[in-house]
């Protein structure tokens, strides 16, 4: 919005104006705005605020609170300046300059305090509230009520996590607005009617929606609150800290509340090219794992048990096991690192370890990923973007189910669906409660065909409108991770968008991953996606490095877990290694692994990885809790949560997210700091270890624009040949991941773990709705009810790793795996 | 759920372009099945319209006329609006609520009789004004309308003033949900009152001017010169 | 010289088949049917303009000017609502017009769709009234297999379905955004405007809403065209009006004039005043409208000259009340109402109808105050103007008149209850004896 002031009365020279902007006067300034402008918006540009409760910029304008009111020449009554646009020659005066408004607002906030308690010493909202300051600045100063005030048994739970008194409320409805606008949940709601009104549930369904803790925010008074933060804290005792979400990559704005050192609120920040003002609850809620669990001092491995051990002492112990080893050492770094620390391990490997087995991808991936990631993604500027989001006029999904995977990025769709009529087209097995939020269409997919099926629509066989969708102009394309576990789905998605020219988009789920691919945490790359066999990027590395090009690493290194860790246990068959490395790759086995943040949970080497660290090879953990991982270690480092340094994240976009340490005097040490003190036993160049050097450095080596890539994988799509009941699955937003540990009101929030398959499916299982299966997979089975709902044939769709149910541990099958199910006898009667 | 109630709820969604304008007949019919609006029903309203409970709980508690709370076979009320109020409606309320032992909004123990004072029922002329299970009772007085209660407690046959033999209120909330009930022509639902105008025209011999053809017409052309003008 | 009294909606109420087909064909009916789809339908348009056909609903609006509003040749549907929820402490008008004659409504209904070009029709009524409901569900069914709604009617290539929907008790429904979420399947709150519904109404789409009686006069219009209508009533309110006369008057009942005519002549026609009686205050359209005294009773029942007095035409119902009625408990009650009523939507009527409502309760106890009177006063005028629709504007309506006509009623009030006052028996529309064998 451009404002061009200018003293009232000069408004004559308005023929100069663009024909989209009007003149409007406020409170005796006049000034230029587009056309459709609402009055509050304007008046807020020009410094003068407006009291309002039930306007939100966010949120359809309702004028229901009548807070706003003002005084319009030429219209004989009161307006809300919260839903009037202004017209050209406009003259508004606010409180500020009419007795009307003022006398208006007055009367408003008299109503408004008519049945609202005196509570706010005791109110989480006290010293942070809209109605107390404006009751202060527009309230008359003693109540002439005198009659009995509304009151309600106190307070209800509109869900697990969130609680309402609902005589604070003062009816805004910005809570339910946001719930049917915005998120698309419209399970909170406002009830009965009159002075009775009251927002509240149904009685057999909770407010369960991702996203309901943005309702605590936007309420202008203390009437929503969480169970995590109610009574805990006053807004006076709070440090707060611009921070960015370390959940996932939709890149969230963050602000974070610490008091006494201790993490106690998280609340959505404004970004208007990102999460604009909302966030997830698991980004809002999922924080006590900051403090709880955590390693308190350094470990080590005497006789067969962990013992604490000094800085000094351990560090000389994992440098000397590290420099035993010989660059025949490992790296694996997880996909939650921050940009800063992910590249310290980069260069760590390299320089240090002089090492190219390194690898951030702690989950389903592929050589053709790598391949995919060096092609089209690496050290890419920025896009597409959110923006492009709002702008497309088709978005295509494949192997992505946003309101789980990334769910700023299906806020973000599902408001381009509903505000400018965005296509969303989603290939998937199961027709989501997501998709149908944002209007899409489904293009179903059997799980592990999704390459074919982008293949066929490439080839011009386009059932489906794909292509013809993607060739519209500004069409994206969004890719998930996990489509590395379908053989050529990442190559077709490539050609699919080479061909039709949509942007292609790669949505990894953890915060880290983009960062850590960008800085070169994976084997073959250096930072800025610079290939470690281009001579030239060697010199550039090696120069910021301080080392010569010859001591890097000269051939790519094995490309994922499972071969790195096959690589430094040597009791391992050979045989059964698949062909990783380049066929010049050396082919000593190495001993010694360094291991970040990786849950190995997450990734189906787990076993491979849990033997390598019992087996012979020296194991170097960096770790903020204990895991499988570090109770098998040899040296175990305790380093800083997010919280506690300041580093970044780069969101899906390829936006870097920046943010400084919430808890300023935290006495641990982030990952680059105990690795440069490593490498300085280690008598290696490494530097300080400190974020201001390891950003300095990554600018320095920012993806040159004439980078020589490599070309996109070309692995042809192949749909497995065996037949029977398919495996479909991905992870729901609130799981059994570790950082939602010490969350029990945000676990009671998740959705429930149920199998799903379609009716004729089920038929032909010979299972029925509701039924508690039994899904058999090669390693073992679990038991679960099941639900019918849209799903392909012959397929069943299974949580990746929710309470009861994690297909590669308890099945030890992967999306696409043939299973099989059963009725689980007797659990019928059990649970009747 | 019958499938014969499920047949009767399609039949209600197709008369409206959007399904969702069906949440108002299909309470009204739920009602009429269960004498309430119970999860249960809103449960079955909200799967048909694919809407959340919450939505169809927002819309039931709006109106008055959703019960929360089993009504039972008859529903009484009772105008306190201000004009029956003052005309006698405040005497009809507290007889009715003697014999009853009942207050505003309660149900007699043997699930008989629900008690409640109304708003303007449209009947102004016809103060005080009952209903029974929403039928018109016109013109009570507080015996007439303990009489109403006697009779019908003793299962005689009571007509409304104007409408039909009094059913029972499962049967009033099923015509709510289909208006077309078969019964439009019972009773005399067009009384002295609502003839009072007309009966003293035709006494003193008033009428309307009939159209003049040539009037008409007339009128007819001056649009069509309008028209032509535009 | 009286006004005479002009039968012309409810001539022939008393046949007793009106209510049918048959029965309303013979006296004429659905011959403007088959006239209006001859005509192009701007024409109609163009006759309703001209004849100055005010809606019924209580605002008074020009009903072919709004028609005129709806954007043709935009491709959206279009459609016709009519608003039958009436619920105004009054009125009691809509509901014997759609009891005795619903035909010609739904005549009137197919001659508005035709001539806005709406092919779906709705019918909002009331749910308290279902002898009003079924009657016209009844005549839409006669008339559908008459052919007369339905596709190609009456071979004119016009196709129409109506639906009659019942409400469920919500006054607020009456207002006729309220009435369109309602329509839709949401609590009835009303809307904001703009969009006003002729451009984006029921379902977004271009819509009418007009009041039962509005539509009902349609047919006759039609047929005998705007200067025959013209004849009747004054140059800004012309026409006739069904107006139905409640309270202490002899008769009680529906009187069909045209406007213009007198209180004192309708309450004249009515019977006067009962036994023993007389005015002491009166309203002249639902209690939303300013209330009046015997020192109006001669002032012409037009849109304008109620608006020269301070009050409003409304719905054209009158309320009379006479001396044993205590002004104090009438406003009461009705404050009582539009709290029960409010939506609950806006702050002022909300939180001002509770407020005002709890101080006047008091009153009716004998325990208001003189400061109280003006904190009431202001309170209303806190509402006024400032509520999101107007039901607020209405709540804040009877105060400030009352008191104004009233005030030592008021001041009484701070000492004695009122039913001390006004012996509440005394206003009884029956005698004592229909009171006694209850009352023990
Ligand atoms: C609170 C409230 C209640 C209303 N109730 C009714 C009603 O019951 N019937 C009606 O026709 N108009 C009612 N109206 C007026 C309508 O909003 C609208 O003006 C009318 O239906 C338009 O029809 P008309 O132009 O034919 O009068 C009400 C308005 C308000 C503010
Ligand atoms: S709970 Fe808060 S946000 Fe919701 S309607 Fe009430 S005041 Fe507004
Ligand atoms: S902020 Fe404008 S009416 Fe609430």
């Amino acid at each position: 919005m451009t404002i061009a002031s200018q003293p009232a009365g000069q408004s004559g020279e308005q023929s100069v104006a663009p024909i989209d902007l009007v003149t409007v006067t406020v409170d005796g300034i006049a000034v230029q705005v587009p056309k459709g402008s609402l009055v509050i918006r304007v008046a807020e540009q020009m410094g003068i605020e407006i009291p309002r409760f039930c306007d939100h910029p966010l949120l359809d304008p309702v004028a229901a609170c009548r807070m706003c009111l003002i005084e319009i020449e030429g219209m004989p009554k009161p307006q809300p300046a919260c839903a009037i646009t202004v017209t050209d020659g406009m003259v508004v005066h606010t409180q500020r300059t009419s007795e009307v408004a003022d006398k208006a607002q007055e009367g408003v906030m008299e109503f408004l305090l008519l049945n609202h308690p005196l509570d706010c010493p005791i109110c989480d909202k006290g010293g942070e509230c809209p109605l107390q300051n404006q009751a202060m600045s527009a309230g008359r100063g003693e109540s002439r009520f005198e009659g009995a005030k509304r009151t309600f048994p106190k307070p209800i739970n509109v869900s697990a996590q969130i609680l309402l008194d609902r005589e604070r409320c003062v009816s805004c409805a910005r809570c339910t607005r946001f719930a049917d606008q915005i998120a698309g949940d419209p399970m909170l709601e406002l009830l009965e009617r009159g002075a009775q009104q009251q927002v509240g549930v149904a009685e057999d369904a909770p407010f369960d929606s991702y996203f309901s803790g943005n309702t605590i925010q936007i309420c202008p008074v203390g009437a929503l609150t969480s169970s995590l933060y109610r009574f805990r804290s006053r807004p006076f005792d709070l440090v707060s800290t611009p921070t960015a979400c370390e959940h996932c990559a939709s890149g969230c704005a963050l602000r974070t509340d610490v008091r006494r050192g201790e993490v106690t609120r998280r609340l959505a920040w404004d970004d208007p090219d990102v999460n604009e003002e909302w966030n997830c609850d698991k980004g809002r809620f999922a924080f006590r794992y900051l403090h709880e669990g955590r390693i308190e001092s350094p470990l080590v491995r005497e006789d067969g048990q962990l013992r604490p051990a000094s800085w000094p002492e351990a560090i000389d112990i994992a440098a000397r096991g590290l420099a035993a080893a010989d660059s025949r050492v490992g790296v694996l770094t997880g996909g939650r690192l921050t940009r800063e620390d992910a590249y310290a391990y980069a260069k760590f490997a390299r320089a240090v370890l002089h090492t190219d087995d390194i690898d951030f991808r702690a989950r389903i991936s592929s050589d053709e990923e790598a391949a995919f990631l060096a092609a089209v993604v690496a050290g890419r500027p920025l896009g597409p973007t959110y923006a492009d989001l709002d702008s497309a006029p088709a978005v295509v999904l494949v192997g992505f189910e946003p309101e789980d995977e990334s769910p700023i990025v299906f806020l973000r769709l599902r408001r381009a669906a509903r505000a400018t009529g965005t296509r969303v087209l989603g290939v998937s097995a199961r027709h989501t409660r997501g998709l149908h939020k944002m209007d899409g269409q489904w293009v179903p997919c059997q799980p592990g065909a999704e390459g074919q099926l982008l293949r066929s629509a490439l080839d011009g066989a386009d059932d489906h409108g794909l292509a013809a969708a993607l060739r519209e102009p500004g069409a994206v394309l969004l890719v998930g991770e996990r489509l590395a576990a379908v053989p050529g789905a990442l190559s077709a998605a490539a050609a699919l968008s080479a061909a039709t020219g949509a942007a292609l988009g790669w949505v990894p789920r953890r915060a880290g991953e983009r960062g850590a691919l960008d800085a070169g945490a994976v084997a073959g790359l250096l930072p800025g996606g610079r290939s470690i066999s281009d001579p030239q990027a060697r010199i550039d590395v090696a120069g910021v490095w301080g080392v010569s090009p010859d001591e890097l690493p000269r051939y790519p290194g094995r490309r994922d877990t499972a071969a790195i860790c096959h690589a430094v246990t040597p009791s391992s068959p050979a045989s059964n290694l698949p062909v990783q490395a380049t066929v010049d790759a050396e082919e000593v086995p190495a001993t010694a692994l360094v291991i970040a943040g990786v849950e190995p949970a997450d990734d189906p080497a787990r076993e491979t990885l849990l033997a390598a660290c019992e087996g012979p090879a020296f194991v170097v953990a960096l770790a903020t809790h204990h895991s499988e991982v570090t109770e098998r270690a040899d040296v175990v480092f305790p380093v800083a949560v997010v919280a506690e340094k300041a580093g970044s994240f780069t969101d899906w976009e390829g936006r870097v997210r920046t943010f400084g340490p919430a808890i300023r005097d935290a006495q641990t040490l982030p990952d680059g700091r105990v690795l440069a003190m490593i490498a300085d036993a280690m008598d290696a160049p490494f530097g300080s270890g400190e974020v201001a050097q390891l950003r300095a450095e990554l600018q320095a080596l920012d993806a040159p624009s004439t980078i020589e890539r490599p070309s996109p994988p070309d692995t042809a799509a192949s749909i497995p040949a065996d037949s029977g009941l398919r495996l479909a699955s991905w992870r729901l937003l609130l799981d059994r991941g570790v950082l939602q540990e010490g969350e029990p009101h945000l676990a009671a929030t998740a959705r429930p773990t149920m199998a799903v398959m379609s009716a004729a499916t089920a038929a032909a299982q010979g299972v029925a709705d509701a039924d508690f299966i039994r899904v058999v997979g090669p390693r073992g089975s679990t038991e679960v009810p099941l639900e019918l709902d849209e799903v392909v044939h012959d397929t069943v769709w299974l949580p990746m790793h929710s309470p009861d149910c994690s297909i590669l541990l308890d099945l030890g099958a992967r999306p696409g795996d043939i299973v099989r199910v059963e009725r689980a006898a007797g659990t019928m009667e059990a649970s009747a | 759920m019958t499938a014969e109630t499920a047949a009767e709820m399609d039949r209600i969604v197709a008369r409206y372009p959007n399904s969702r304008s069906a949440v108002m007949p299909l309470l009204h019919l739920m009602q009429s099945e269960q004498g309430e609006i119970t999860i249960g029903a809103i449960g079955a309203i909200a799967e048909r319209l694919d809407l959340t409970t919450a939505e169809v709980s927002a819309v039931s508690t709006f109106y008055t006329m959703y019960k929360r709370r089993r009504v039972g076979e008859h529903h009484i009320g009772v105008c306190t609006n201000t004009l029956c109020a003052v005309l006698g409606g405040d005497a009809v309320y507290d007889a009715l609520s003697r014999r009853l032992g009942i207050g505003h909004n309660e149900t007699t123990p043997d699930g008989r009789f629900h008690l409640e004072r109304i708003e303007c029922q449209a009947a102004c002329t016809h103060a005080p004004v009952m209903t029974v299970d929403w039928e018109f009772m016109d013109d009570q007085t507080p015996a007439s309308a303990v009489g109403v209660i006697d009779r019908l407690d003793a299962g005689e046959p009571v007509a409304s003033t104007r409408g039909p033999m009094i059913r029972d209120f499962a049967a009033t909330e099923h015509t709510l949900a289909f208006p077309d009930d078969g019964l439009a022509g019972e009773g005399t639902p067009v009384d002295a009152l609502m003839l009072a105008g007309l009966t003293v025209a035709r006494e003193r011999g008033m009428s309307a001017p009939a159209a003049n053809s040539q009037q008409g017409q007339e009128s007819q052309q001056s649009v069509e010169s309008e028209e032509s003008s535009r | 010289m009286s006004t005479p009294l002009t039968p012309v909606i409810t001539e022939h109420w008393d046949h007793p088949d009106l209510f049918t087909l048959e029965g309303y064909r013979r006296t004429g009916g659905y011959t403007a049917l088959a006239k209006a789809l001859s005509m192009d339908p701007d024409a109609i348009i163009g006759t309703v303009k001209d004849s100055g056909l005010r809606g019924r609903g209580g605002a008074g609006f020009p009903t072919g000017l709004k028609w005129s509003f709806v954007p043709q040749g935009d491709g959206k549907p279009h459609y016709l609502v009519v608003n039958a929820d009436e619920s105004e402490p009054g009125a009691c008008k809509d509901v014997p017009i759609m009891i005795a004659n619903p035909h010609a409504l739904v005549e009137g209904v197919i001659i508005t769709s035709f001539a806005i070009r709406a092919n779906h029709a709705f019918i909002y009524i009331r749910g308290e009234v279902p002898e009003a409901i079924r009657r016209v569900a009844n005549a839409v069914r006669e008339a559908e297999a008459a052919g007369l709604i339905g596709t190609n009617i009456l071979g004119s290539g016009f196709d129409l379905k109506i639906t009659v929907h019942s409400g469920a008790g919500a006054y607020i429904c009456g207002e006729e955004t309220a009435l369109l979420d309602s329509l839709e399947g949401y609590r009835g709150q009303p809307r904001l405007k703009p969009p006003f519904p002729a451009v984006a109404g029921l379902y977004a789409s271009p819509t009418v809403v007009n009041n039962v009686e509005t539509i009902t006069n349609i047919p006759w219009i039609v047929n005998n065209g705007a200067d025959w209508f013209r004849q009747f009533g004054t140059e800004k309110s012309p026409g006739f009006k069904v107006f139905a006369v409640s309270g202490h008057v002899r008769r009680p009942g529906i009187y069909e004039a045209p406007l213009g005519i007198t209180m004192r002549e309708l309450l004249d026609y009515a019977g006067g005043m009962r036994e023993g009686s007389e005015v002491k205050f009166w309203i002249p359209g639902g209690s939303s409208v300013p209330m009046l005294t015997a020192e109006h009773l001669d002032v012409p029942l037009t849109y304008e000259a109620m608006a020269e007095i301070g009050t409003m035409l409304g719905t054209g119902t009158p309320m009379v009340f006479d001396q044993t009625v205590s002004v104090v408990k009438a406003v009461t009650r009705w404050l009582e109402f539009y709290k029960h009523e409010s939506c609950g939507k806006c702050t002022p009527c909300r939180e001002g109808t509770y407020w005002i409502t709890g101080v006047l309760q008091r009153f009716e106890e004998g325990r208001g105050t003189d400061p109280d009177l003006d904190l009431l006063n202001e309170l209303c005028s806190q509402i006024m103007g400032r509520s999101f629709c107007a039901l607020g504007d209405a709540a804040a309506t009877p105060f400030p008149a009352a008191v104004k006509l009233f005030r030592d009623e008021f001041l009484t009030a701070t000492t004695t209850p009122v039913d001390e006052s006004f012996d509440p028996a005394r206003s009884y529309v029956f005698t004592a004896d229909a009171l006694e064998g209850v009352n023990a």
